[in-house]
């Protein structure tokens, strides 16, 4: 029974890492219809940036703020530069956009940084946690709420502000936001800074869990375009909630399924979510969009 | 096309027809081989410099340092090495590729340390029937000192994986007779090969092991294995992975409370990594891990302050590399292979034929390499090929590896199981 | 469908005959990397039907040409059989596979696909590596290179370069005469307007189901040209960056016409290369930055390039079929955009 509680437990801190950039993929999606294949790599950059500036003395924390600024900077730098001139082309062709800012960014990081795997200071602290014999660390219990919190202030920001809702109404329709004066090229800028500070936070969580190297986010991009699908691919709570879920499902299966163990449990739960489209085409808590067929 | 000998028969009128009809496709061994003249010899390798394992391409930039300092010192018998080193992105397909150009395009002399147990999987028929030597590959796998039979022109160089893991089998049974053994291991021929190798050196005390659990490299944690392990109630933990995991695996256990005596592997046991699970897991993390080595450790200053191999390497790094990460354990690993290629170069005099160095490299006794852990020395024999088969035990204690007791031989242990 | 007219032919007669001189001009080594280009511009074309032509994103063609390459490997390996009857079989193996995913794809619409499709090429290794009994596991299986048959005045590497360009050859013929008729007009109906395909009779279970079996045939195919120059196949071999590198391939050749499969498969095959050339220390910065450049400057990808500057020059307006069949009409209809 302890192991059973245990499994479950270290899967909802696996599954918060991959919830985190999960929100990042979602925020990209529903700004502007596309699957960022660079978010992971996006995060990752940030993150080593976040290293450096610990490295020269700033305190976690701070370099954390300082981290999302310039991530949200960098984001709307990298849409104006890069991703404006091909947005008019068909999507295909951002999509491979964003396929060259991955291998051009993880080949960058390499390069200035070496590939030598560094420790991450953890913004939590590292005492070894128990109940009811069950052992977590704060810094799982920190992922989570962090991500929560993210989560919060990002369906505030999209309910409750001008900014907001223009973005919301920027991707939806952009012909009639347009009309209504709303700059739609800023607002898929916004949303590109937006979606990378959320990655800059995802890869703070994540670095001091998976340690920091050029690839660390390679394996979690997977899992958080699974969870993404899962929950939805145009819903930050789908996201965050398919993250939760996936987690505890590829331990349990590894854990308790002979056949699959951890061998397969990627496989299978990537056959799971296949099965949940069939049924549910757009993810748990996606809207029922109309179906072409 | 059923059997062989036709096949063998069609193969050669094949060849002899190619050989008619291009006059050069495929070389034959001759007296003047390709790849030397009187002023260079010309070497090939791949490497990563690309992709999921560029972390070991530095192997490469090492070996490169190294010969531009011999270069520099006036060569090898006064001819300069030059290497001819590519990126593989560790894909077999693309390894081939490049290693026809090097062969056919580039005529070099050798393939030196190609990287990857796949990568020289795929490369090693074609430069064994070109009689191209395939020299100290970067990988532990066994199979290159085993299936020399078959595969002449080939030769290893670092201790195998399952020399390594019989060893830490033999320490658990000295140690710590009564272990219920738990073991987290790379779901890969690597990981593979330090299984056979704690099987046999446990012999038929296998069933000491309580729990065997795999991570696959595409995980982004061993969280879930790590809870496994310890609910099997295993109170030796033996990790068979690559540093993240390695790191991952000694910081969770901590997290977790769980505590048994940990045995790491050799390539995951490098200063900077220990350094870095210290720092997230605290000292109870990796104090008193046990692990072996064969190499001196860059990272380690206190140790290797006075030691004139370090010197030298530091020397070497800051002129060829001079924005290098000296404490990066690769850079190391390349400039101390690229030593004994050089080494078995010399040996092989000024008149230098593939077949000459094969024998030198089949024959050698090198107790020199500056940056061999003290006393290790590179020995084979063309019945014999596995180069490095010494190594220490060692305890992390603090804030550096303890060696325990003396240098071992893997050498009886790995005769044993031909 | 319009008849081939005189200057396809005359392009299509050009490209035979500088493929079948290539092995008398170029270095040996060079002959060996086209019979790679061969393979991968099978695969892309496959991409390029199922893509450019009905809309369906695929990530995971990788997937089948490791099933093509290990049904090869595997007859070659365990049962001795030669290769001119594995590859067929790759063929068939990969295309029924191709109908199945097909079905299940028809439930799925966009990224959705996408993600699926990449789920797939990521899992392929871990399926490699389990099946250790029939795929040697981790370890792979060495083939046996290809020697010329008697008689043959060629190198090994000479006649399987012939041998898999003929195939391309073949398989390029092939589809030409499947897109040009009927099949290719309700591939791209389908693509373009969905619903008024659909009130006009076409069945879009059928096509894209069987656009789905074609490519994966394609790739299977490919697989097999992959696995034998190589000589060895495993896991690592087949990766998701293969997948991922089949895509691009396909739209910096050009997704919109066939050319674009064959310079696709010139640019994934040699890119690397050149990219190393120009920084050895970090390759992959030029090659993700050239992949970046060239869909700024070329988003119809380099084929869509070359037309539109030669219509440039010719001052003459871009003739309709061309535009039909650009996938700039948005082909693939994902996010905000298709909502209701």
């Amino acid at each position: 029974m302890h192991d059973l509680a245990q499994q479950i437990v270290s899967g909802l801190a696996q599954g918060s890492i991959f919830a985190s950039l999960a929100l990042a993929l979602v925020l990209i999606y529903r700004a502007m219809g596309i699957i960022n294949f660079a978010q992971g790599e996006l995060a990752m950059f940030t993150t080593y940036i976040a290293w450096q500036l610990t490295q020269m003395g700033l305190p976690i924390w701070l370099a954390f703020a300082a981290t999302v600024v310039v991530a949200f900077a960098g984001g709307v730098a990298l849409e104006r530069i890069v991703i404006r001139p091909v947005e008019r082309a068909n999507q295909l062709t951002v999509v491979i956009v964003t396929l060259g800012l991955f291998i051009s960014i993880n080949g960058l990081a390499g390069w200035f940084w070496g590939y030598i795997v560094k420790a991450f200071p953890t913004p939590f602290p590292t005492t070894p946690l128990q109940l009811g014999g069950v052992a977590f660390s704060a810094q799982d219990v920190g992922v989570i709420v962090v991500s929560v919190i993210t989560l919060g202030l990002i369906s505030l920001f999209f309910q409750k502000t001008k900014l907001g809702l223009a973005m919301r109404a920027a991707a939806l329709y952009p012909e009639q936001s347009r009309v209504l004066g709303i700059r739609v090229g800023w607002m898929l800028a916004l949303g590109w800074g937006l979606a990378s500070a959320v990655g800059a936070i995802s890869g703070i969580m994540i670095a001091p869990v998976v340690f920091l190297d050029p690839n660390m986010m390679q394996s979690v991009l997977v899992y958080a375009f699974a969870a993404a699908v899962l929950g939805g691919i145009e819903s930050p709570v789908g996201a965050v909630v398919g993250g939760l879920v996936l987690g505890v499902v590829i331990n349990l299966l590894g854990t308790y399924v002979e056949a699959i163990g951890n061998e397969l449990r990627l496989a299978a739960a990537l056959a799971i979510i296949v099965v949940v489209l069939l049924v549910r085409p757009a993810g748990l808590f996606g809207h029922v969009t109309v179906q072409r067929v | 096309m059923t059997s062989p000998v036709r096949k063998a028969a069609i193969g050669i009128f094949a060849a002899a027809f190619a050989l008619a009809a291009t006059g050069s496709t495929i070389a034959p061994v001759s007296a003047a081989d390709p790849g030397v003249t009187d002023t260079e010899i010309v070497l090939g390798g791949t490497h990563p410099y690309s992709g999921p394992a560029s972390a070991y391409g530095n192997i490469g930039k090492g070996i490169g340092a190294y010969f531009s300092y011999v270069n520099d010192k006036g060569g090898v018998n006064g001819r300069k090495i030059k290497y001819i080193d590519k990126d593989d992105g560790y894909s077999p397909p693309q390894a081939v590729q490049l290693v026809h150009q090097m062969v056919e395009q580039d005529k070099v002399f050798a393939i030196f340390d190609t990287l990857g147990t796949a990568v020289n999987t795929a490369i090693r028929p074609y430069l064994n029937q070109n009689g191209v030597p395939q020299l100290f590959v970067a990988t532990g796998a066994s199979t290159w000192g085993h299936d020399y039979q078959k595969f002449p022109w080939t030769i290893g160089w670092q201790p195998d994986y399952q020399a390594e893991a019989a060893l830490y089998a033999q320490d658990i049974l000295l140690n710590h007779p009564k272990a219920k053994i738990g073991v987290l291991y790379q779901n890969d021929d690597y990981g593979e090969d330090y299984n056979v190798g704690l099987k046999r050196g446990l012999g038929k005390h296998q069933d000491q092991i309580v729990k065997m659990a795999s991570y696959e490299t595409t995980d982004p944690s061993v969280g879930s294995q790590i809870s496994t392990l310890k609910a099997s109630g295993a109170d030796v933990f033996l990790i068979f992975a690559t540093p993240k995991f390695a790191i991952q695996a000694m910081v969770i256990a901590a997290q977790q409370s769980w505590h048994p005596t940990i045995y790491l592997n050799n390539v995951s046991g490098a200063v900077p990594f220990m350094n870095a699970a210290a720092k997230a897991g605290g000292l109870s993390a990796v104090n008193g891990v046990i692990s072996t080595i064969y190499l001196k450790d860059p990272a380690n200053h206190a140790r290797y302050a006075g030691d004139a191999g370090m010197k030298l390497y530091n020397e070497i790094m800051t002129k060829y590399l001079p924005s290098a990460d000296k404490d990066d354990g690769n850079y190391l690993y390349g400039v101390s292979i690229a030593y004994t290629m050089c080494d078995v170069l010399k040996k092989a005099g000024k008149d230098l034929t593939r077949k000459k160095v094969m024998d030198i490299a089949t024959n050698l006794v090198e107790k020199d390499n500056p940056w061999a852990y003290p006393g290790v020395m590179i020995r084979t024999s063309p019945t014999f090929r596995y180069p490095i088969t010494q190594m220490i035990a060692a305890k992390w204690l603090a804030t550096d590896w303890s060696p325990t007791g003396l240098l071992v031989d893997t050498r009886a242990m790995t005769m044993a199981e031909k | 469908m319009p008849r081939p007219n005189a200057g396809l032919l005359t392009r299509v007669a050009i490209a035979v005959a500088v493929i079948a001189l290539l092995p008398w001009v170029v270095p040996s080594f060079l002959v060996f990397d086209l019979i790679y280009v061969a393979s991968y511009a099978i695969a892309i074309l496959g991409l390029i039907i199922l893509t450019g032509m009905n809309g369906q994103i695929s990530l995971g063609h990788g997937a089948f040409m490791a099933l093509g390459g290990y049904v090869v490997a595997v007859l070659a390996h365990s049962a001795g059989w030669p290769y001119w009857i594995g590859v067929p079989l790759a063929a068939i193996a990969s295309g029924v596979a191709g109908l199945l995913i097909g079905l299940v794809a028809l439930r799925l619409a966009g990224v959705y696909l996408a993600l699926a499709t990449f789920s797939l090429a990521v899992a392929t290794p871990s399926f490699l590596k389990h099946y250790k009994s029939i795929t040697g596991g981790f370890d792979g299986m060495s083939l046996q290179p290809v020697q010329a048959p008697a008689g043959v005045p060629l190198s090994g590497q000479q006649w399987l370069y012939y041998v898999a360009w003929a195939v391309a050859g073949v398989v390029f013929l092939l589809s030409a005469l499947l897109v040009r008729g009927q099949f290719g007009r309700a591939l791209r109906a389908l693509r373009d307007n969905p619903i008024a395909a659909v009130s006009f009779g076409v069945n879009p279970y059928f096509y894209k189901t069987a656009a789905f079996g074609w490519s994966a045939v394609l790739a299977g195919i490919a697989g097999g040209f992959y696995a034998i120059p190589t000589a060895y196949v495993s896991p690592d071999t087949f990766t998701s960056a293969l997948s991922i590198t089949l895509l691009i391939g396909a739209v910096l050749g050009g997704i919109s016409t066939f050319w674009g499969a064959l310079v696709g498969g010139i640019v994934v095959e040699f890119l690397p290369l050149v990219a190393q050339q120009i920084n050895a220390a970090a390759p992959s910065v030029v090659y993700g930055v050239a992949l970046i450049l060239v869909m700024m400057f070329l988003p119809d990808g380099i084929v869509g390039g070359l037309l539109r500057l030669t219509y440039r020059f010719r001052r003459a307006p871009p003739q309709p079929a061309l535009e039909s069949s650009t996938p700039s009409a948005a082909p693939v209809t994902v996010g905000p955009q298709s909502r209701e």
